[in-house]
């Protein structure tokens, strides 16, 4: 955080770190252009924003407070259920969808929290990736409701406002997953300069130090949960209307793990590690479509272990690693 | 066919003593550097493998290569403890989860690349093959013989570690790094043996896995949450608390296959839930 | 070792002051190593306490006990008159009872004024408010920076803890429990790790504390207990062996014996 501003009081220091930088605004601009420069790639485009709130859930809880998860696909395939499922039963309407989905999510969130809040380390990393694995088996045995392996089957969207239908090219895909991550984005941006956001830095920083100063961790890495939770709800809601599809997949360790692999690659602990993260992860993939899976993960594989040696915090600590070297020369 | 109960509970110990030779290991270095290796499994596998080459390609008989399953992914686990996991001691769970979730992935890649995505056969000597009636219990042979390697191997690790000088180290370095540090054992070269025989231990387990339940490049992954499962329950660093927790979801898994197989997996998710939230720190875990 | 407390607490005028920190019969042991053996004291409000022994007597051990960081095998902990034993380290401090850490245990990665601002709001109680902009709590924020300045930590306060140099983190440690507003503050070796010339700045800054704070310190440096405790106590083997004022304490040929001729300056 560089103090070149000299702001006059405390208080304008601390206003100025929340203050939007012209590469933010850069960004979201371009995130606009496949509208017009790649239109066949807007399904592309939106299963990207998709990855990349699901990443920015993640971030809240990994990035901000320290939280290690292995199953956070739960919550992802907990709101992708649930909007289908709603389409199916009792109207396609989606935004109405995306509600009930968002709070299902974090009412699981928040019940599952209390046991999360329990553990550290270790025991925190298998309670995670056993409710999620739990959770998976679960969806996978309640074949009347979910359409076991055969994925959820009459999903029904209604046309977003009553006026754009979801077709086949995309459009209306990619502007309302879009404008849902922007909105969920600029939530987080503001939880994060929130005192409670300050809190959270803390746990991360240092967790036994927090008792200390009066701070109950627990209450707040059961509220941070049940918000992360909320919004890995929110990105399964958005897949699920945007494609009208829900399978198992959604609920799957591979979606945890790689999610995670977004989230590190773009630099957990950063807003826009995930986004970037997610862009970055979506494309390859798009790309390396033709190889066979198992190679795909060699070379994450190999990306992973390159990171966690040469990059421990991510593609965007370490440009702004070598943008301050440059800074200072 | 045999009475179920105690069929079951036959089927469930063997294949509890395969989880416990595949995850003993990990406990032990678990508990002793608090390292969190998810490529655990990636050794076990490549024992797996060494097995099956030796076997198919060089047409060992299958008992002549569980030594070289055992020390090629000994070996193969020093490797990579001295070049990449001890950079990593001190390190953040989230990256040494990184890392060795990275081996994993790339483990399962080249064994795809270099033996295919199919199960690899093996042939069992006949009188592995068969099964005999003790009291009018069907007894598979090999999985009789598998409860016998499991049960010596147990005995072979407590008596180790209680009897002998580098066990009471292991000992020490598990209680209280720092202390046994200070009474001059080697912490580094202690562990270093011992995640050598942690690995080695799992190569084995991954030879004598496949007859059971088969060999392909996911077998990295879906061992590991299996084995994930039973370090956690057992309580870190302890060898009978693996032994308990192996016998557990062995038995849980085949009775759940067996008896309500629409659960799937189900159950032995649910032992392993919630065993940690009556004791976070496992069944026989101190911290 | 386990010589009973031969000394009784001094009857002078504090003995009739309100208590603002007692325990009664304090004992721990892990395995057969006994840490604490039946710790009885009573810090009356305003004292300046100084805990001393030799290293393993139990000194850190005991404030630990007294946070809530371990729990006692038995005996009681009162914070005024209420009983603590029970609570949670984090409701401990909400009662007004803070520490410092022997070993520095700060925030890295946040500046002075972040972390001296989130134990503010933590006592406020706003840290759970997340649809606000921090920068609207101007009170908290300046009640912070206010609390730095008087620390002398002014003018590093916007940048990382991990680069500020390793005096002013240990001021940074006293910040962080002032910031709680304690009635008690325990300080674990204040000064543990400065040289010797750097830690009576340290010292002044805690003897600038407010009459009214309740302190005790854990120190080794015999010269600066005996300037700036208004009393002491021994502990050795996890036992109170001697309290009194330091006059008391310099008299005391036990306490010579054990512990001050011994290891002169521990």
């Amino acid at each position: 955080m560089p103090a070149s501003a000299a702001p006059s009081t405390p208080q304008q220091y601390l206003q100025s770190l929340s203050r939007w930088h012209p590469i933010e605004i850069a960004f979201w601009l371009a995130t606009l252009t496949p509208f017009l420069l790649f239109p066949t790639y807007l399904s592309l485009a939106s299963q990207i924003a998709v990855a990349a709130l699901f990443a920015l859930s993640l971030d809240l809880i990994l990035g901000y407070a320290g939280i290690v998860s292995l199953g956070h696909a739960a919550f992802f395939g907990i709101g992708a259920y649930t909007a289908g499922l709603f389409s199916k039963f009792v109207w396609g309407e989606p935004l109405s969808g995306l509600l009930v989905a968002t709070a299902m999510a974090a009412l699981v969130g928040y019940a599952s929290s209390f046991i999360v809040a329990r553990f550290r380390h270790l025991t925190l990393i298998m309670i995670t990736l056993g409710l999620g694995l739990l959770l998976a088996e679960a969806a996978n045995s309640a074949g009347w409701l979910t359409g076991g392996s055969d994925g959820l089957q009459g999903v029904d969207i209604w046309p977003l406002l009553g006026l754009f239908k979801f077709d086949l090219y995309g459009t209306t895909a990619y502007a309302y997953s879009l404008s849902v991550l922007f909105v969920v984005f600029l939530m987080a941006r503001r939880l994060i300069n929130s005192p409670f956001g300050l809190a959270l830095r803390g746990i991360r920083e240092n967790w036994v130090r927090m008792p200390a100063i009066g701070a109950d961790s627990r209450s707040h890495i059961r509220k941070v949960y049940t918000i992360s939770a909320g919004v890995a709800g929110i990105a399964g809601a958005v897949i699920a209307q945007t494609t009208s599809t829900v399978s198992l997949e959604a609920l799957s360790f591979e979606r945890s793990a790689d999610v995670l692999v977004m989230l590190v690659l773009g630099g957990a602990g950063r807003l826009y590690g995930g986004l970037v993260g997610a862009a970055i992860f979506m494309i390859a993939r798009d790309q390396f479509s033709g190889i066979a899976p198992q190679f795909w993960y060699f070379w994450i594989g190999i990306l992973l272990i390159a990171v966690v040696m040469l990059l421990p915090n991510g593609i965007l600590g370490g440009l702004s690693k070598i943008l301050a070297r440059w800074r200072g020369r | 066919m045999l009475p179920p109960v105690l069929g079951v509970l036959f089927d469930g110990i063997a294949y509890g003593m395969l989880l416990f030779l595949l995850s003993v290991g990990l406990s032990v270095t678990l508990g002793l550097m608090n390292f969190v290796n998810l490529a655990h499994c990636a050794f076990a596998m490549l024992g797996g493998y060494v097995t099956v080459t030796l076997m198919n390609v060089l047409h060992w008989p299958f008992f002549a290569t569980l030594p070289l399953a055992f020390l090629i992914a000994a070996a193969a686990s020093v490797a990579f403890e001295r070049t990449l996991y001890r950079r990593l001691y001190r390190a953040s769970d989230l990256d040494q989860v990184l890392l060795t979730i990275g081996i994993a992935f790339v483990s399962v890649a080249v064994a795809a690349w270099f033996f295919g995505t199919t199960q690899q056969p093996v042939d069992m000597p006949a009188y592995m093959r068969g099964s005999f009636n003790v009291l009018g219990l069907n007894i598979a042979a090999y999985r009789l013989f598998l409860v016998g390697v499991g049960v010596a191997v147990t005995v072979a690790l407590i008596g180790a570690l209680e009897y002998t000088r580098f066990g009471a180290q292991v000992r020490a370095a598990v209680d209280n790094q720092r202390m046994a540090s200070g009474l001059g054992i080697n912490v580094d070269l202690t562990f270093a043996i011992t995640f050598a025989l942690g690995s080695g231990l799992a190569g084995l387990g991954g030879a004598l896995a496949i007859e059971i339940v088969g060999l392909d490049p996911n077998f990295a992954f879906t061992y590991l949450v299996y084995v994930l499962i039973i370090v956690s329950v057992g309580g870190l660093g302890s060898i009978a608390g693996s032994f308990a927790a192996a016998c557990l979801i062995g038995i849980s898994d085949i009775a759940g296959k067996y008896y309500v197989p629409e659960l799937g997996a189900f159950l032995i998710y649910l032992v392993m839930v919630v065993v940690l939230m009556w004791r976070p720190a496992g069944l026989f875990g101190k911290r | 070792m386990s010589a009973p407390a031969h000394i009784a607490p001094s009857k002078d005028a504090i003995a009739n002051r309100a208590i603002a920190l007692a325990t009664r019969g304090l004992s721990m042991s892990f395995g057969s190593l006994v840490v604490a053996r039946d710790i009885d004291l009573n810090l009356p409000v305003g004292a300046r306490y100084a805990l001393i022994g030799p290293n393993g007597a139990g000194k850190t051990t005991l404030i630990n006990m007294m946070t809530g960081m371990l729990a006692p095998n038995s005996g009681q902990i009162f914070l005024g008159d209420e009983a603590i034993t029970h609570l949670e380290p984090q409701d401990r401090v909400r009662r007004g009872l803070a520490r410092t850490f022997q070993i520095n245990t700060l925030f890295a990665g946040l500046n002075p004024l972040e972390a001296v601002t989130l134990a503010v709001i933590e006592r406020r109680g706003i840290a759970g408010t997340f649809w606000q902009n921090i920068a609207m709590h101007r009170e908290a924020i300046e009640e912070a920076h206010g609390i730095l300045v008087k620390l002398r930590l002014g003018d590093c306060c916007y940048q990382p803890t991990r680069e500020l140099p390793y005096g002013r983190q240990r001021l940074l440690e006293i910040a962080l429990a002032l910031a709680t507003k304690p009635k008690v503050l325990l300080l674990d070796e204040p000064a543990a790790g400065v040289p010797q010339d750097e830690s009576g700045d340290i010292f002044e800054v805690v003897a600038s504390l407010s009459d009214d704070l309740t302190l005790l310190f854990i120190e080794h440096d015999m010269h600066v207990v005996f300037r700036f405790a208004s009393h002491i106590i021994v502990l050795v083997g996890g036992a109170v062996f001697a309290q009194g004022t330091p006059a008391e304490i310099a008299a005391d040929t036990g306490v010579r014996e054990v512990y001050l001729g011994k290891r002169k300056h521990g």
